[in-house]
Protein backbone atom coordinates (compact mmCIF):
# COMPACT_ATOMS: atom_id res chain seq x y z
CA UNK A 1 0.00 0.00 0.00
CA UNK A 2 2.97 2.31 0.42
CA UNK A 3 4.24 4.05 -2.62
CA UNK A 4 7.89 4.44 -3.49
CA UNK A 5 7.90 8.12 -2.65
CA UNK A 6 6.55 7.41 0.82
CA UNK A 7 9.27 4.83 1.36
CA UNK A 8 11.96 7.27 0.23
CA UNK A 9 10.45 9.96 2.45
CA UNK A 10 10.51 7.58 5.40
CA UNK A 11 14.11 6.50 4.82
CA UNK A 12 15.21 10.11 4.37
CA UNK A 13 13.20 11.34 7.34
CA UNK A 14 14.50 8.65 9.68
CA UNK A 15 18.08 9.38 8.60
CA UNK A 16 17.62 13.07 9.32
CA UNK A 17 16.02 12.36 12.70
CA UNK A 18 18.87 10.09 13.74
CA UNK A 19 21.45 12.73 12.79
CA UNK A 20 19.44 15.51 14.40
CA UNK A 21 19.26 13.70 17.75
CA UNK A 22 22.87 14.03 18.93
CA UNK A 23 23.31 17.46 17.35
CA UNK A 24 20.04 18.59 18.88
CA UNK A 25 21.26 17.55 22.32
CA UNK A 26 24.26 19.86 21.94
CA UNK A 27 22.08 22.65 20.57
CA UNK A 28 19.94 22.38 23.72
CA UNK A 29 22.85 22.07 26.17
CA UNK A 30 24.77 24.94 24.63
CA UNK A 31 21.72 27.10 23.95
CA UNK A 32 22.38 27.33 20.25
CA UNK A 33 18.75 27.31 19.09
CA UNK A 34 18.96 30.77 17.60
CA UNK A 35 22.25 29.86 16.01
CA UNK A 36 20.61 26.89 14.27
CA UNK A 37 17.84 29.18 13.04
CA UNK A 38 20.36 31.60 11.60
CA UNK A 39 22.13 28.86 9.68
CA UNK A 40 18.84 27.53 8.37
CA UNK A 41 17.65 30.96 7.25
CA UNK A 42 20.78 31.40 5.19
CA UNK A 43 19.89 28.24 3.26
CA UNK A 44 17.66 30.10 0.82
CA UNK A 45 20.67 32.12 -0.25
CA UNK A 46 22.36 28.78 -0.91
CA UNK A 47 19.47 27.70 -3.11
CA UNK A 48 19.73 30.93 -5.06
CA UNK A 49 23.46 30.42 -5.39
CA UNK A 50 22.85 26.89 -6.63
CA UNK A 51 20.58 28.16 -9.41
CA UNK A 52 22.93 31.01 -10.31
CA UNK A 53 25.98 28.78 -10.65
CA UNK A 54 24.01 25.77 -11.89
CA UNK A 55 25.37 23.55 -9.20
CA UNK A 56 23.56 21.04 -7.03
CA UNK A 57 21.23 22.96 -4.74
CA UNK A 58 22.15 21.00 -1.61
CA UNK A 59 25.78 21.73 -2.33
CA UNK A 60 24.92 25.42 -2.66
CA UNK A 61 23.14 25.33 0.68
CA UNK A 62 26.08 23.56 2.35
CA UNK A 63 28.54 26.13 0.99
CA UNK A 64 26.46 29.10 2.20
CA UNK A 65 25.81 27.51 5.61
CA UNK A 66 29.53 26.88 6.04
CA UNK A 67 30.35 30.47 5.08
CA UNK A 68 27.78 31.78 7.53
CA UNK A 69 29.11 29.57 10.31
CA UNK A 70 32.58 30.96 9.63
CA UNK A 71 31.24 34.52 9.62
CA UNK A 72 29.50 33.90 12.95
CA UNK A 73 32.61 32.38 14.45
CA UNK A 74 34.65 35.45 13.48
CA UNK A 75 31.87 37.84 14.48
CA UNK A 76 31.55 36.31 17.93
CA UNK A 77 35.25 36.66 18.55
CA UNK A 78 35.12 40.39 17.80
CA UNK A 79 32.60 40.88 20.62
CA UNK A 80 31.40 44.15 19.17
CA UNK A 81 27.77 43.09 19.37
CA UNK A 82 25.73 40.96 21.70
CA UNK A 83 25.44 37.45 20.36
CA UNK A 84 21.71 37.49 19.72
CA UNK A 85 21.95 40.83 17.93
CA UNK A 86 24.65 39.46 15.64
CA UNK A 87 22.59 36.34 14.99
CA UNK A 88 19.50 38.43 14.29
CA UNK A 89 21.31 40.55 11.72
CA UNK A 90 22.80 37.58 9.91
CA UNK A 91 19.66 35.47 10.15
CA UNK A 92 17.20 37.93 8.67
CA UNK A 93 19.79 39.51 6.42
CA UNK A 94 20.58 36.16 4.83
CA UNK A 95 16.93 35.14 4.49
CA UNK A 96 15.96 38.42 2.85
CA UNK A 97 19.00 38.44 0.61
CA UNK A 98 18.05 34.93 -0.52
CA UNK A 99 14.52 36.04 -1.40
CA UNK A 100 15.77 39.14 -3.24
CA UNK A 101 18.36 37.21 -5.25
CA UNK A 102 15.73 34.62 -6.24
CA UNK A 103 13.47 37.46 -7.43
CA UNK A 104 16.23 38.63 -9.76
CA UNK A 105 15.97 35.38 -11.68
CA UNK A 106 12.77 36.01 -13.66
CA UNK A 107 12.80 32.73 -15.55
CA UNK A 108 12.96 30.77 -12.37
CA UNK A 109 9.79 29.22 -11.04
CA UNK A 110 10.45 27.63 -7.71
CA UNK A 111 8.11 26.40 -5.06
CA UNK A 112 9.12 28.66 -2.21
CA UNK A 113 6.94 26.77 0.25
CA UNK A 114 8.99 23.64 -0.38
CA UNK A 115 12.11 25.43 0.83
CA UNK A 116 10.45 27.13 3.75
CA UNK A 117 8.58 24.13 5.13
CA UNK A 118 10.28 21.16 3.51
CA UNK A 119 9.29 18.80 0.74
CA UNK A 120 9.98 15.39 2.12
CA UNK A 121 7.64 13.67 -0.32
CA UNK A 122 9.80 14.86 -3.21
CA UNK A 123 12.95 13.25 -1.83
CA UNK A 124 14.87 11.48 -4.58
CA UNK A 125 17.74 9.06 -4.58
CA UNK A 126 20.26 11.95 -4.77
CA UNK A 127 18.69 13.55 -1.71
CA UNK A 128 18.94 10.26 0.15
CA UNK A 129 22.60 10.11 -0.75
CA UNK A 130 23.12 13.64 0.58
CA UNK A 131 21.35 12.77 3.80
CA UNK A 132 23.18 9.54 4.44
CA UNK A 133 26.63 10.50 3.16
CA UNK A 134 26.61 14.17 4.21
CA UNK A 135 24.72 13.61 7.43
CA UNK A 136 26.70 10.46 8.17
CA UNK A 137 29.92 12.43 7.79
CA UNK A 138 28.62 15.05 10.22
CA UNK A 139 27.72 12.32 12.69
CA UNK A 140 31.11 10.62 12.46
CA UNK A 141 32.73 14.03 12.97
CA UNK A 142 30.59 14.62 16.03
CA UNK A 143 31.54 11.23 17.51
CA UNK A 144 35.17 12.11 16.95
CA UNK A 145 34.77 15.42 18.83
CA UNK A 146 32.43 13.94 21.42
CA UNK A 147 34.59 13.89 24.55
CA UNK A 148 36.30 17.29 24.18
CA UNK A 149 33.02 18.85 23.07
CA UNK A 150 31.29 17.58 26.21
CA UNK A 151 34.14 18.92 28.33
CA UNK A 152 33.77 22.35 26.70
CA UNK A 153 30.00 22.23 27.18
CA UNK A 154 30.48 21.54 30.90
CA UNK A 155 32.89 24.41 31.46
CA UNK A 156 34.83 26.13 28.72
CA UNK A 157 37.57 27.68 30.87
CA UNK A 158 38.10 24.48 32.82
CA UNK A 159 38.43 22.55 29.56
CA UNK A 160 40.95 25.08 28.26
CA UNK A 161 43.03 24.91 31.45
CA UNK A 162 43.01 21.13 31.16
CA UNK A 163 44.55 21.39 27.72
CA UNK A 164 41.65 21.13 25.26
CA UNK A 165 41.97 23.15 22.04
CA UNK A 166 38.69 24.94 22.64
CA UNK A 167 38.74 27.26 19.61
CA UNK A 168 39.52 24.47 17.17
CA UNK A 169 36.91 22.09 18.57
CA UNK A 170 34.27 24.84 18.61
CA UNK A 171 34.92 25.88 15.03
CA UNK A 172 34.82 22.27 13.82
CA UNK A 173 31.56 21.78 15.71
CA UNK A 174 30.02 24.83 14.01
CA UNK A 175 31.04 23.46 10.62
CA UNK A 176 29.42 20.10 11.43
CA UNK A 177 26.20 21.76 12.59
CA UNK A 178 26.13 23.81 9.40
CA UNK A 179 26.42 20.60 7.38
CA UNK A 180 23.64 18.96 9.41
CA UNK A 181 21.30 21.91 8.98
CA UNK A 182 21.93 21.90 5.23
CA UNK A 183 21.00 18.23 4.80
CA UNK A 184 17.97 18.59 7.08
CA UNK A 185 16.53 21.35 4.87
CA UNK A 186 14.81 19.00 2.44
CA UNK A 187 12.79 17.28 5.13
CA UNK A 188 11.36 20.08 7.27
CA UNK A 189 12.36 23.23 5.43
CA UNK A 190 14.44 26.13 6.59
CA UNK A 191 11.83 27.56 8.96
CA UNK A 192 11.38 24.30 10.84
CA UNK A 193 14.91 22.84 10.92
CA UNK A 194 15.61 24.01 14.46
CA UNK A 195 12.43 22.41 15.74
CA UNK A 196 13.62 18.96 14.69
CA UNK A 197 16.90 19.64 16.48
CA UNK A 198 15.39 20.96 19.68
CA UNK A 199 12.04 19.28 20.35
CA UNK A 200 13.21 15.62 20.37
CA UNK A 201 16.22 16.57 22.50
CA UNK A 202 14.04 18.47 24.95
CA UNK A 203 11.74 15.45 25.11
CA UNK A 204 14.65 13.10 25.77
CA UNK A 205 16.20 15.05 28.60
CA UNK A 206 13.79 13.87 31.29
CA UNK A 207 14.45 10.22 30.56
CA UNK A 208 18.21 10.30 30.08
CA UNK A 209 20.83 9.63 32.73
CA UNK A 210 23.87 10.39 30.60
CA UNK A 211 24.71 12.71 27.70
CA UNK A 212 24.95 9.71 25.35
CA UNK A 213 21.58 8.42 26.51
CA UNK A 214 19.99 11.78 25.81
CA UNK A 215 21.54 11.97 22.32
CA UNK A 216 20.30 8.48 21.37
CA UNK A 217 16.89 9.00 22.88
CA UNK A 218 16.56 12.29 21.00
CA UNK A 219 17.21 10.33 17.79
CA UNK A 220 14.52 7.81 18.72
CA UNK A 221 11.94 10.50 19.52
CA UNK A 222 12.85 12.22 16.24
CA UNK A 223 12.18 8.96 14.38
CA UNK A 224 8.79 8.66 16.08
CA UNK A 225 7.95 12.21 15.03
CA UNK A 226 8.98 11.57 11.41
CA UNK A 227 7.01 8.32 11.19
CA UNK A 228 3.96 9.81 12.87
CA UNK A 229 4.10 12.98 10.80
CA UNK A 230 4.43 11.08 7.53
CA UNK A 231 1.54 8.83 8.51
CA UNK A 232 -0.67 11.76 9.44
CA UNK A 233 0.23 13.53 6.25
CA UNK A 234 -0.55 10.39 4.22
CA UNK A 235 -3.96 9.78 5.73
CA UNK A 236 -5.19 13.33 6.20
CA UNK A 237 -3.30 14.98 3.37
CA UNK A 238 -1.69 17.57 5.67
CA UNK A 239 1.62 19.32 4.84
CA UNK A 240 4.32 16.83 5.79
CA UNK A 241 7.07 19.00 7.34
CA UNK A 242 4.68 20.81 9.69
CA UNK A 243 2.96 17.51 10.49
CA UNK A 244 6.27 16.06 11.65
CA UNK A 245 6.86 19.06 13.90
CA UNK A 246 3.32 18.86 15.30
CA UNK A 247 3.82 15.18 16.14
CA UNK A 248 7.17 16.04 17.78
CA UNK A 249 5.39 18.65 19.91
CA UNK A 250 2.65 16.19 20.88
CA UNK A 251 5.29 13.64 21.97
CA UNK A 252 6.98 16.38 23.98
CA UNK A 253 3.74 17.33 25.70
CA UNK A 254 2.94 13.70 26.47
CA UNK A 255 6.46 13.24 27.88
CA UNK A 256 5.84 15.98 30.42
CA UNK A 257 2.89 13.98 31.78
CA UNK A 258 4.99 10.85 32.26
CA UNK A 259 6.76 10.77 35.65
CA UNK A 260 10.47 11.10 34.96
CA UNK A 261 13.03 8.45 35.84
CA UNK A 262 15.50 10.82 37.36
CA UNK B 1 58.02 39.51 47.29
CA UNK B 2 61.19 37.87 46.16
CA UNK B 3 60.91 35.41 43.35
CA UNK B 4 63.28 32.55 43.87
CA UNK B 5 64.14 29.95 41.30
CA UNK B 6 61.84 27.33 42.79
CA UNK B 7 58.70 29.46 42.45
CA UNK B 8 55.76 27.60 40.94
CA UNK B 9 54.60 30.62 39.07
CA UNK B 10 55.76 34.20 38.74
CA UNK B 11 53.65 36.97 37.27
CA UNK B 12 55.59 40.12 36.59
CA UNK B 13 54.15 43.61 36.03
CA UNK B 14 50.83 42.44 34.64
CA UNK B 15 48.76 45.16 33.00
CA UNK B 16 45.42 44.60 31.39
CA UNK B 17 43.42 47.27 29.64
CA UNK B 18 40.19 46.46 27.85
CA UNK B 19 38.78 49.43 25.97
CA UNK B 20 39.34 52.43 28.24
CA UNK B 21 39.19 50.32 31.33
CA UNK B 22 42.35 49.44 33.15
CA UNK B 23 41.50 46.21 34.93
CA UNK B 24 44.95 45.33 36.24
CA UNK B 25 47.71 47.80 36.98
CA UNK B 26 51.25 46.52 37.36
CA UNK B 27 50.38 43.42 39.33
CA UNK B 28 53.22 41.12 40.29
CA UNK B 29 53.02 37.95 42.31
CA UNK B 30 54.91 34.73 42.93
CA UNK B 31 53.72 31.48 44.41
CA UNK B 32 56.06 29.11 46.19
CA UNK B 33 55.51 25.38 46.68
CA UNK B 34 53.42 24.59 49.73
CA UNK B 35 52.25 28.17 50.13
CA UNK B 36 48.66 29.42 50.29
CA UNK B 37 48.26 32.84 48.72
CA UNK B 38 44.87 34.53 48.89
CA UNK B 39 43.79 37.47 46.77
CA UNK B 40 41.18 39.63 48.46
CA UNK B 41 39.56 42.83 47.32
CA UNK B 42 36.17 44.46 46.69
CA UNK B 43 33.89 43.59 43.80
CA UNK B 44 35.33 44.68 40.48
CA UNK B 45 38.84 44.76 41.89
CA UNK B 46 40.02 42.36 39.20
CA UNK B 47 40.45 39.26 41.35
CA UNK B 48 38.94 36.80 38.90
CA UNK B 49 40.56 38.65 36.01
CA UNK B 50 43.94 38.19 37.65
CA UNK B 51 43.32 34.45 37.98
CA UNK B 52 42.29 34.26 34.33
CA UNK B 53 45.50 35.98 33.30
CA UNK B 54 47.57 33.68 35.50
CA UNK B 55 45.79 30.66 34.00
CA UNK B 56 46.49 31.87 30.47
CA UNK B 57 42.78 32.32 29.72
CA UNK B 58 43.20 36.04 29.23
CA UNK B 59 46.12 37.62 27.44
CA UNK B 60 47.53 40.56 29.45
CA UNK B 61 48.21 43.87 27.69
CA UNK B 62 51.73 43.73 29.04
CA UNK B 63 53.75 41.77 31.56
CA UNK B 64 55.00 38.23 31.73
CA UNK B 65 53.96 35.01 33.38
CA UNK B 66 56.53 32.31 33.96
CA UNK B 67 55.52 28.84 35.07
CA UNK B 68 57.96 26.36 36.49
CA UNK B 69 58.77 23.79 33.81
CA UNK B 70 56.26 20.92 33.79
CA UNK B 71 53.96 22.68 36.24
CA UNK B 72 50.61 20.98 36.58
CA UNK B 73 47.70 23.23 37.53
CA UNK B 74 44.42 22.17 39.12
CA UNK B 75 41.78 24.81 38.49
CA UNK B 76 38.53 25.19 40.35
CA UNK B 77 36.23 27.66 38.59
CA UNK B 78 33.87 29.94 40.46
CA UNK B 79 30.82 27.89 39.68
CA UNK B 80 29.51 25.45 37.17
CA UNK B 81 26.69 26.79 35.06
CA UNK B 82 25.40 23.52 33.71
CA UNK B 83 22.30 23.69 31.61
CA UNK B 84 19.45 22.06 33.54
CA UNK B 85 18.94 19.71 30.61
CA UNK B 86 22.45 18.28 30.80
CA UNK B 87 22.31 14.80 32.35
CA UNK B 88 25.69 14.37 34.00
CA UNK B 89 26.70 12.26 36.96
CA UNK B 90 29.44 13.31 39.36
CA UNK B 91 31.46 10.27 38.28
CA UNK B 92 31.30 11.26 34.63
CA UNK B 93 32.10 14.87 35.45
CA UNK B 94 35.24 13.85 37.32
CA UNK B 95 36.36 11.51 34.55
CA UNK B 96 36.91 14.52 32.29
CA UNK B 97 39.88 15.52 34.46
CA UNK B 98 42.14 13.27 32.42
CA UNK B 99 42.49 10.18 30.29
CA UNK B 100 42.81 6.77 31.94
CA UNK B 101 41.32 7.75 35.30
CA UNK B 102 39.75 4.69 36.90
CA UNK B 103 36.96 4.56 39.43
CA UNK B 104 39.49 4.14 42.25
CA UNK B 105 41.12 7.45 41.30
CA UNK B 106 37.77 9.20 41.24
CA UNK B 107 36.75 7.72 44.59
CA UNK B 108 40.09 8.64 46.16
CA UNK B 109 39.72 12.28 45.05
CA UNK B 110 36.16 12.47 46.32
CA UNK B 111 37.15 10.87 49.59
CA UNK B 112 39.88 13.44 50.01
CA UNK B 113 37.37 16.27 49.65
CA UNK B 114 34.79 14.49 51.81
CA UNK B 115 32.22 13.98 49.07
CA UNK B 116 32.43 10.27 48.33
CA UNK B 117 28.71 9.86 48.99
CA UNK B 118 27.80 11.85 45.85
CA UNK B 119 29.79 9.66 43.42
CA UNK B 120 26.74 8.47 41.50
CA UNK B 121 24.56 11.54 42.07
CA UNK B 122 23.56 13.87 39.24
CA UNK B 123 25.60 17.08 39.10
CA UNK B 124 22.48 19.21 39.05
CA UNK B 125 21.21 17.77 42.32
CA UNK B 126 24.27 18.72 44.40
CA UNK B 127 24.05 21.24 47.22
CA UNK B 128 26.33 24.28 47.17
CA UNK B 129 28.89 22.67 49.46
CA UNK B 130 28.84 19.34 47.64
CA UNK B 131 29.31 21.05 44.29
CA UNK B 132 32.38 22.92 45.58
CA UNK B 133 33.85 19.68 46.93
CA UNK B 134 33.29 17.92 43.62
CA UNK B 135 34.94 20.80 41.75
CA UNK B 136 37.87 20.61 44.15
CA UNK B 137 38.11 16.84 43.61
CA UNK B 138 38.33 17.39 39.85
CA UNK B 139 41.16 19.88 40.38
CA UNK B 140 42.96 17.33 42.58
CA UNK B 141 42.66 14.63 39.90
CA UNK B 142 45.09 16.70 37.83
CA UNK B 143 47.73 15.85 40.47
CA UNK B 144 48.44 19.56 40.72
CA UNK B 145 51.62 21.29 41.83
CA UNK B 146 49.52 24.43 41.98
CA UNK B 147 45.85 24.71 42.87
CA UNK B 148 44.07 27.78 41.56
CA UNK B 149 40.72 28.30 43.25
CA UNK B 150 38.22 31.00 42.32
CA UNK B 151 36.05 31.74 45.35
CA UNK B 152 36.14 28.16 46.62
CA UNK B 153 33.58 28.70 49.38
CA UNK B 154 30.98 30.41 47.25
CA UNK B 155 27.41 29.32 47.99
CA UNK B 156 28.42 27.54 51.18
CA UNK B 157 27.17 28.36 54.70
CA UNK B 158 29.60 29.71 57.28
CA UNK B 159 30.14 26.36 58.95
CA UNK B 160 30.85 24.74 55.59
CA UNK B 161 33.20 27.61 54.68
CA UNK B 162 35.37 26.93 57.72
CA UNK B 163 35.44 23.23 56.82
CA UNK B 164 36.39 23.96 53.23
CA UNK B 165 39.23 26.28 54.22
CA UNK B 166 40.48 23.61 56.63
CA UNK B 167 40.27 21.07 53.82
CA UNK B 168 42.32 23.29 51.51
CA UNK B 169 44.94 23.70 54.23
CA UNK B 170 44.99 19.95 54.75
CA UNK B 171 45.41 19.24 51.04
CA UNK B 172 48.30 21.70 50.94
CA UNK B 173 50.08 19.93 53.81
CA UNK B 174 49.40 16.44 52.43
CA UNK B 175 50.37 17.15 48.83
CA UNK B 176 52.76 20.02 49.29
CA UNK B 177 51.14 21.93 46.45
CA UNK B 178 50.93 25.68 46.26
CA UNK B 179 47.49 27.31 46.40
CA UNK B 180 46.39 30.56 44.81
CA UNK B 181 42.83 31.49 45.66
CA UNK B 182 40.48 34.37 45.40
CA UNK B 183 38.18 35.27 48.20
CA UNK B 184 35.43 37.71 48.86
CA UNK B 185 35.52 37.06 52.52
CA UNK B 186 37.95 38.73 54.92
CA UNK B 187 37.89 36.90 58.20
CA UNK B 188 37.53 33.18 57.69
CA UNK B 189 40.12 33.16 54.98
CA UNK B 190 42.74 34.91 57.10
CA UNK B 191 43.09 31.85 59.33
CA UNK B 192 43.66 29.61 56.33
CA UNK B 193 46.23 31.54 54.37
CA UNK B 194 49.97 32.21 54.52
CA UNK B 195 50.02 35.33 52.46
CA UNK B 196 47.38 37.84 51.44
CA UNK B 197 47.36 40.10 48.41
CA UNK B 198 44.99 42.99 48.72
CA UNK B 199 43.95 43.84 45.18
CA UNK B 200 42.12 46.82 43.81
CA UNK B 201 43.28 46.79 40.20
CA UNK B 202 46.76 47.25 41.64
CA UNK B 203 48.13 45.53 44.70
CA UNK B 204 47.36 47.79 47.64
CA UNK B 205 49.27 45.77 50.17
CA UNK B 206 50.48 42.26 50.73
CA UNK B 207 52.03 40.07 53.39
CA UNK B 208 50.99 37.73 56.16
CA UNK B 209 47.39 38.09 57.38
CA UNK B 210 48.67 39.83 60.52
CA UNK B 211 50.70 42.32 58.48
CA UNK B 212 47.94 43.03 56.00
CA UNK B 213 45.18 43.51 58.56
CA UNK B 214 47.18 46.24 60.24
CA UNK B 215 48.23 47.90 56.99
CA UNK B 216 46.77 51.42 56.57
CA UNK B 217 45.81 50.62 52.95
CA UNK B 218 43.82 47.62 54.07
CA UNK B 219 42.11 49.60 56.83
CA UNK B 220 41.31 52.34 54.37
CA UNK B 221 39.81 49.83 51.96
CA UNK B 222 37.66 48.02 54.43
CA UNK B 223 37.25 50.63 57.17
CA UNK B 224 35.12 49.41 60.04
CA UNK B 225 34.64 46.11 58.34
CA UNK B 226 38.23 45.18 58.92
CA UNK B 227 37.65 45.31 62.63
CA UNK B 228 34.29 43.64 62.74
CA UNK B 229 35.10 39.98 63.08
CA UNK B 230 31.74 38.41 62.33
CA UNK B 231 31.01 40.23 59.15
CA UNK B 232 28.96 38.57 56.47
CA UNK B 233 30.44 38.43 53.01
CA UNK B 234 28.06 40.67 51.07
CA UNK B 235 28.51 43.61 53.40
CA UNK B 236 31.69 44.26 51.52
CA UNK B 237 29.83 45.16 48.39
CA UNK B 238 28.56 48.41 49.80
CA UNK B 239 31.97 49.68 50.62
CA UNK B 240 34.00 52.02 48.54
CA UNK B 241 37.16 50.65 47.06
CA UNK B 242 40.53 51.81 48.28
CA UNK B 243 41.69 55.30 47.59
CA UNK B 244 43.80 54.51 44.55
CA UNK B 245 40.99 53.77 42.10
CA UNK B 246 41.56 55.56 38.85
Amino acid sequence: MFDDFILRALIGGLGVALIAGPFGAFVVWRRLAYFGDTLAHSALLGVALGFLLSINLTLGVIVVCQLLALLLFIGQRQRLLANDTLLGILSHGALSLGLVVLAFMPNLRIDLMAYLFGDILAIGITDLLWIYVGGGTALVGLLWLWQPLLAITIHEDLARVEGIAVQRINSLFLALIALTVAVMMKVVGLLLVTSLLIIPAATARRFAGSPEGMALLAGVFGCCAVTGGLGASYYWDTPTGPSIVVVACVIFLLSILVPAGN
Amino acid sequence: MTAIASSLLIAHDINLTLGNNQLLDNVSLAIEPGEIVTVIGPNGAGKTTLLRVVLGLQQPSSGTIVQRAGLSIGYMPQRLELDATFPLSVKRFLSFAGKGLGETDLCAALEQTGALHVLTAAMRHLSGGEAQRVLLARALLRKPDLLILDEPVQGVDVHGQIELYQLIGQIRSEQGCGVLMVSHDLHLVMAATDRVLCLNRHICCSGTPAMVTSDPEYLKMYGQLALYQHDRVHHLDRHEGCSHVR
